[in-house]
């Protein structure tokens, strides 16, 4: 037990010696947190904003400018370009000029006094032009993110246009939004960050851990030597948790400060779950590491592993929403876990053991992979 | 055998492997072995690439199951007792395995701490070893930035830090200069005299003949085994050099008669390899109608290379 734990020991210096060597990596491991971070945190924006789109304005009276003036104050869109007709708009939009046209028709005075929203009571059903909707909006609905944005507008209030007070109808639902009121992306992003950073980096370092030595020829020396497979398995991993650490510290301490992402859970919960996560995801990369070749193929395996766990696991899109099947897979990846357990922590303030589930999930992925991967790595040559 | 045999056997020979075989699907590595290393002496494979040497070491070492056969080496019985074997022996591997990106000391210190050493043994056995194979002076330079001789030395030391009662070398000169294999077989006699078993593989002629004893294998099998002078004492042929011109053309005649096993030419001489059951072997080559009379012939003495030809039945070289 003694000798064993001073083999793992100097494995762990060894790999420690090596990576304050490898200057490249060891800037790896504060760089990407930090770049990501910035970025993601800037660019991730699921609340669409100022689209440009353009306008036919058939009436060319006051009323369509001014309805013109109501809608770009929404702020969703922006009226970047004018178009003479319907034939023209349509070109700027194949030609992705704009992502959609605001069409107002010649009438368009007419329709507003006998549209409903403004306020002089239901038309009689019959006379069918009154129910008419005032303008048409022209959209490229490739994106369903955008298509959703324009839609959003169709029952967009007009009383103002004509100087009424607003009609503000009773709404059929009150909501109260928890946790993130301001509906900021980036409260959701950054823990969420926390594991897609972790998958990458971690099981980068360590599906290469065994290939190396075999690439570089280490391995035949190692296997001459009482080193059990176990022992060096362990001793591979036990540096980069300390490195798993340290990321996760820059993500989320960058976090709180840079993006004021609220931080209401205990550090200890964290420290658990992220312990956990980082476990997880170095004993999937050992265990690529006993299947791969060559550095190459260890290297395409982990982007196998990343595309996942940042598509499916809950980062981008809501689990909840994704069919079955796909939930099947997600449920396997590590990363889904670590964001329902880490998105509760930071944001929720649940305590980890009401989530036990995804605990015991990690705990019992971490073993399974070390045996996996110790077997896998055969001690013997045949 | 019986059990009393087999323990005194065992005291006397560091390896004792019986009909020891190694099949990689329809290839045949290493095919029924014997093989008896007494111990403290430096025993050789010598043979061509891909005879089998690194194969038979690797069997030897407990790293490849047998496909059949009996090993005991050390007293251990392979495969079952492994990895008690493993703390008793040393391996240098044929390519250098070291970590290039660790210092010399920090190699060493990898290593030690691998087979268990604590803190004080480690750094009294560290500077010895550092002085013994003159490395004291690199011991903070990275190994993968020092020279193939310079390596070769760290990788023995590596070896032997554990002071191990059997080493195992696979083809450890390959990648150094004359000089410096020459400062190495020192070393390893030295490591013998203090008690060490050493055998190593080899296709170099002049290294296999610092051995105390010698098997020579081809294509898996082991064609004769003896100390490098009996080997050629009691080889299976005669050495006749012929010194005249055209040794070209007179070669392309000889080997086509059946007492000759193979003729090369050594400079200006060539060397005929004739059968041992030709009484008159000076008679035999003279009448041949490629030799004129006044060519010089004459019965000298085997080198190892010719118990290496004659045995493997290379014949022509």
């Amino acid at each position: 037990m003694k000798t064993s734990l001073l083999r793992i020991q100097a494995i762990v210096i060894k790999e420690l010696l090596q990576l304050s060597r490898d200057k490249m990596t060891f800037g790896m491991v504060i760089m990407i947190p930090l770049v990501q971070l910035l970025l993601f945190a800037f660019a991730i924006n699921t609340n669409v904003r100022n689209i440009p789109v353009g306008v036919v304005d058939h009436s060319q009276t006051s009323l369509s400018r001014v309805l013109q003036q109501t809608v770009s104050a929404t702020g969703i869109i922006t009226f970047t370009h004018s178009y003479h007709s319907v034939k023209a708009a349509q070109a700027a939009i194949d030609s992705s000029e704009v992502r959609a046209v605001l069409i107002i028709p010649a009438d368009v005075s007419q329709r507003l006094v006998r549209h409903p929203s403004v306020g002089f009571g239901l038309p009689p059903s019959s006379k069918q032009e009154t129910s008419r909707p005032v303008a048409q909006w022209l959209v490229d609905g490739s994106d369903t993110v955008i298509a959703g944005a324009i839609k959003g507008l169709r029952n967009m209030p007009l009383a103002e246009l004509l100087d009424k007070p607003a009609n503000r109808n009773t709404p059929t639902f009150e909501v109260t939004l928890l946790y993130n009121p301001e509906q900021r992306s980036v409260v959701n992003i950054v823990p969420g960050l926390v594991a897609v950073i972790l998958t990458m980096t971690m099981i980068m370092f360590t599906s290469a851990a065994i290939v190396r030595e075999q690439e570089r020829g280490n391995m035949e020396m190692l296997i001459t030597t009482p080193l059990a497979s176990l022992e060096l398995m362990i001793g591979k991993i036990f540096p980069y948790i300390f490195i798993g650490i340290i990321q996760v510290s820059i993500i989320l301490g960058l976090g709180y400060w840079l993006f004021d992402v609220p931080f209401n859970g205990g550090l200890a919960q964290l420290a658990v779950a992220t312990l956990l996560f980082i476990c997880a995801s170095l004993v999937l990369g050992l265990v690529i590491s006993t299947i791969a070749k060559s550095q190459l193929q260890s290297m395409q395996m982990t982007v196998f592993i990343l595309l996942p766990s940042i598509l499916l696991s809950g980062f981008m899109f809501p689990y909840e929403g994704m069919p079955l099947p796909a939930q099947y897979i997600a449920e396997a990846l590590p990363a889904t876990h670590f964001i329902r357990l880490v998105r509760g922590v930071v944001l929720r303030d649940v305590a980890i053991l009401e989530m036990s589930f995804d605990m015991l999930w990690l705990i019992g992925f971490t073993c399974f992979g070390l045996l996996v991967a110790a077997l896998r790595f055969k001690k013997t040559l045949d | 055998m019986s059990t009393s045999d087999s323990n005194s056997n065992n005291d006397k020979f560091a390896i004792n492997a019986e009909k020891l075989s190694k099949d990689f699907g329809a290839l045949t590595a290493v095919s029924a072995l014997d093989l008896q290393v007494e111990k403290q002496t430096i025993y050789g494979f010598l043979g061509p690439n891909g005879s089998g040497k690194t194969t038979a070491i690797r069997l030897l070492t407990g790293l490849l199951k047998p496909t059949s056969g009996q090993v005991n080496v050390l007293g251990c019985h392979l495969p079952q007792e492994a990895n008690k074997l493993r703390l008793k022996i040393g391996y240098m591997t044929q390519k250098f395995s070291l970590y290039d990106d660790l210092t010399v000391k920090e190699n060493l210190q990898f290593i030690s701490r691998i087979y268990g050493l604590t803190a004080n043994e480690q750094k009294a056995r560290l500077s010895e070893l550092l002085s013994t194979h003159q490395l004291t002076q690199q011991s903070k330079q990275l190994a993968g930035s020092m020279s193939g001789g310079q390596k070769q030395r760290l990788a023995l030391a590596a070896a032997v830090i554990h002071r191990p009662k059997l080493l195992f070398l696979d083809e450890p000169t390959s990648a150094v200069d004359p000089q410096n294999r020459r400062e190495f077989w020192e070393q390893l006699f030295d490591l013998c005299d203090q008690g060490t078993t050493i055998l190593v593989s080899t296709h170099y002629m002049d290294e296999a003949e610092r051995c105390h004893k010698l098997a020579i294998l081809e294509n898996g099998i082991k064609r004769a085994d003896d100390s490098p002078q009996a080997l050629m004492n009691n080889m299976a042929a005669q050495v006749v050099e012929v010194a005249a011109n055209n040794l070209r053309h007179i070669k392309d005649n000889l080997i086509k008669l059946p007492q000759v096993i193979s003729a090369a030419q050594l400079g200006t001489h060539l060397r005929v390899l004739v059968s041992k059951n030709e009484s008159q072997p000076i008679a035999l080559l003279q009448q041949q109608p490629c030799l004129k009379l006044t060519d010089k012939l004459a019965i000298v003495r085997p080198s190892l290379e010719d118990v290496f030809v004659s045995c493997t039945g290379q014949g022509v070289v």
